[in-house]
């Protein structure tokens, strides 16, 4: 009898959920993102942006799904999100290994799929999809402006480092597309490493000027550590992935003076950017990062298509999507043809404000960025 | 390659390895007396380093910090091995394996859920920051020296624990026969409890160690964990001796490798390719020598059974 009432109550409420979900205009959004493990930080970032703006908006539904970093939990959640909550809009997606196991699959689904972060090159070009938008980046923008920074402000010498992996060698494959003066050293470290001395030592015994590093989450808060406590008196630059606020906390004042390129900065002067680091700060008691900006622009993008079409008809949506009718928080802000953005790329500098450590913008290291990998893309 | 360079590598070498023996000391005693792999030992390293940050970011005092990491992480220890480890002794391997796994994902949410998920600050005390001049010309940083001194007096302790005392005697008889030992009126539980605590203490202080120069996050334990079993099974399991030569061989092995191994490839390959072949071969250096080491000594180069 228990057993009957049982199935009885979860049938009701299973159609239930069916029926909230056949509403007219409304759009249904699966986010999968990194919320537990190594990586949570930054996809609880870009979740706290998405859902600060889309607070309020009743049309848009958000499921969110933790992917623990996993591509074969984050494929599974695709699964689930697709076939059993039955979502137009998938988002969330961090790392380019993952977006690499989802993306194809939600979009061969007819899925919209808006990417806060990853933007491996093989989205952007022969593996581009109607359906597809980055609202970040492709994976090379911010080295490729890196190396263009470098060569106009008279830096002749750098020592590469980047972890061996595809988003390492990528990056800086990126830099030395555009950096005109001279490589005199190259080391790939291992993926999760934290102990840089044997490193530290190489980069001290080159005759670089600057060190241009890529090290994501940890790995480069122990590099910056132990960098400054080798006396080793080298300038450092590197993509803002490694200077971004919830990293900067961790490095402290050993990362003062560094350089790194972004699209975003907290201090970038327009009236959306003001509005969402105020209230960004008093939704969430902490400084955003440039993750949490990705996650705001995401449903920026996402809401403005929304109010000029509806998600079944899904040409539409495409186009409202692509004319990005949206006031981003970066300023500027176009999908090129292959729907990944075109946006100033600026060098920032870390410096201290009170006690907190942060970025500054110091000029524009690339405007209006482009991807090279649109011209294989063929929608 | 210049002589300095070398030898500067040497000593990073040397002070990785000195951090290893800290984890593998406790981790290859636990399993030498009481049969108990425990997986969790990485995140009793996590412990001590956030119980260092925290209390840093309140006192401003390093030496209070490292009090600290030993306090909590062997307290976390003996908690565990009261509530949980315990009821593991005679189960086999894989639930052993299993019931650790699960304390390692316990940890992980607990301390994310009580630190954030946001990496701490930790930083080496102003007096021992900046590097210092060594006799031949050779600029190191004071800290890693500091590691060295204190990983070594550590070991040091721990042999005269090992060897010289009361409880070192029943900590090796307790190794060799569980029964006769609880027959000849020594309390068994309470000397586990006490070995699993110090096995915890020397994790957690090498946690804070570390965690001044690294990065101290949630699921920082895991990557050295593995480490320390790969320097247990090369020094053979259960053997204080073993651990140590074993952590010095991998902390050079990894430390030299990566220095030598792309350089040495790139004598007859193409420069871009010997780099990234060479990083590949040397981040499987230590994977190599474990390999060389169990061909020749199936049980480690001390391992007794």
């Amino acid at each position: 009898m228990k057993l009957r009432t049982l199935i009885a109550a979860a049938s009701i409420a299973a159609l239930g959920a069916g029926m909230a979900y056949a509403d007219g205009g409304k759009v249904k959004v699966g986010m999968i993102t990194t919320l537990s493990g190594g990586g949570a930080g930054l996809g609880i970032d870009v979740r706290d942006g998405f859902v600060l703006a889309a607070k309020g908006n009743e049309n848009l539904e958000l499921v969110i799904e933790d992917d623990q970093r996993k591509p074969d939990v984050a494929v599974q959640l695709t699964d689930k999100l697709i076939q059993s909550e039955k979502v137009d809009v998938l988002t969330g997606i961090i790392w380019s290994n993952l977006a690499m196991a989802v993306v194809p699959a939600a979009t061969a689904q007819g899925k919209f799929y808006l990417s806060p972060n990853a933007g491996p090159s093989a989205l952007a070009g022969k593996g581009c999809s109607p359906l597809y938008f980055n609202v970040a980046w492709q994976n090379d923008a911010f080295y490729e402006a890196g190396g263009l920074w470098a060569s106009e402000n008279g830096i002749e010498k750098v020592f590469l480092m980047a972890p061996n992996y595809p988003a390492g060698t990528d990056g800086m494959t990126g830099f030395k597309r555009t950096f005109k003066g001279e490589v005199v050293g190259e080391v790939y470290t291992k993926l999760g490493q934290t102990d840089y001395a044997a490193e530290i030592a190489q980069i001290r015994a080159s005759d670089a000027d600057t060190v241009y590093f890529f090290l994501p989450g940890g790995m480069g808060i122990s590099f910056m550590k132990q960098f400054a406590g080798s006396g080793v008196d080298k300038n450092v630059m590197g993509p803002a992935f490694s200077f971004d606020q919830g990293i900067l906390g961790a490095i402290g004042d050993a990362a003062l003076g560094v350089k790194n390129t972004s699209h975003w900065s907290k201090d970038i002067d327009n009236a959306a950017n003001k509005k969402f680091v105020a209230d960004f700060q008093a939704e969430y008691g902490r400084l955003p990062s440039l993750y949490a900006a990705q996650g705001y622009d995401t449903a920026l993008l996402l809401q403005s298509a929304m109010g000029k079409a509806d998600v079944a008809d899904a040409a539409a949506f495409q186009a409202a999507l692509e004319e990005a009718d949206f006031a981003s928080v970066r300023g500027d802000f176009a999908f090129a043809p292959n729907h990944h953005p075109i946006q100033d790329i600026y060098m920032r500098e870390v410096i201290k404000e009170g006690d907190v450590v942060t970025n500054k913008i110091v000029g524009v290291a690339s405007s209006d960025h482009q991807d090279v990998y649109g011209a294989d893309c063929k929608m | 390659m210049s002589m300095i360079l070398l030898i500067e590598q040497v000593l990073n070498g040397l002070q990785f390895g000195v951090m290893l023996f800290l984890m593998a000391a406790g981790l290859t005693l636990i399993f030498g007396v009481m049969g108990l792999i425990n997986l969790a030992h990485g995140s009793l390293y996590m412990v001590g380093a956030f119980a260092a940050a925290a209390v840093a970011g309140w006192t401003g005092s390093f030496a209070l910090a490292l009090v600290a990491a030993l306090a909590a992480a062997a307290a976390a220890g003996a908690l565990i091995e009261l509530l949980v480890i315990r009821r593991l002794y005679d189960r086999d391997h894989l639930d052993q394996v299993l019931a650790t796994f699960a304390l390692i994902l316990i940890f992980s949410e607990g301390t994310r859920w009580l630190f954030g998920s946001f990496p701490l600050f930790l930083d080496v005390p102003a007096a021992l920051a900046g590097p210092i001049m060594l006799p031949g010309g050779i600029l190191y940083p004071l800290y890693r020296l500091v590691i060295i001194g204190v990983g070594l007096l550590v070991a040091a302790g721990v042999f005269w624990l090992i060897a010289k005392t009361r409880i070192g005697i029943q900590i090796r008889a307790g190794e060799a026969d569980r029964e006769m030992i609880a027959a000849l009126g020594i309390d068994i539980s309470r000397l586990y409890t006490m070995v699993f605590a110090l096995g915890a203490a020397l994790a957690g202080l090498a946690g804070a160690l570390v965690g001044a120069i690294q990065s101290v996050q949630v699921g920082m334990g895991e990557p050295v964990l593995i480490l320390a079993f790969v320097v247990i099974v090369i020094g053979g399991i259960g053997s204080i001796k073993g651990a140590l030569v074993g952590s010095i061989l991998v902390g050079l092995t990894d430390t030299l490798g990566g220095v030598l191994l792309p350089p040495l490839f790139g004598t007859f390959m193409q420069a871009s390719s010997a780099t990234s072949v060479g990083s590949a071969v040397a981040s499987m250096s230590i994977y190599i020598l474990m390999v060389g080491v169990l061909l020749f000594k199936p049980s480690g180069l001390f391992g007794g059974k």
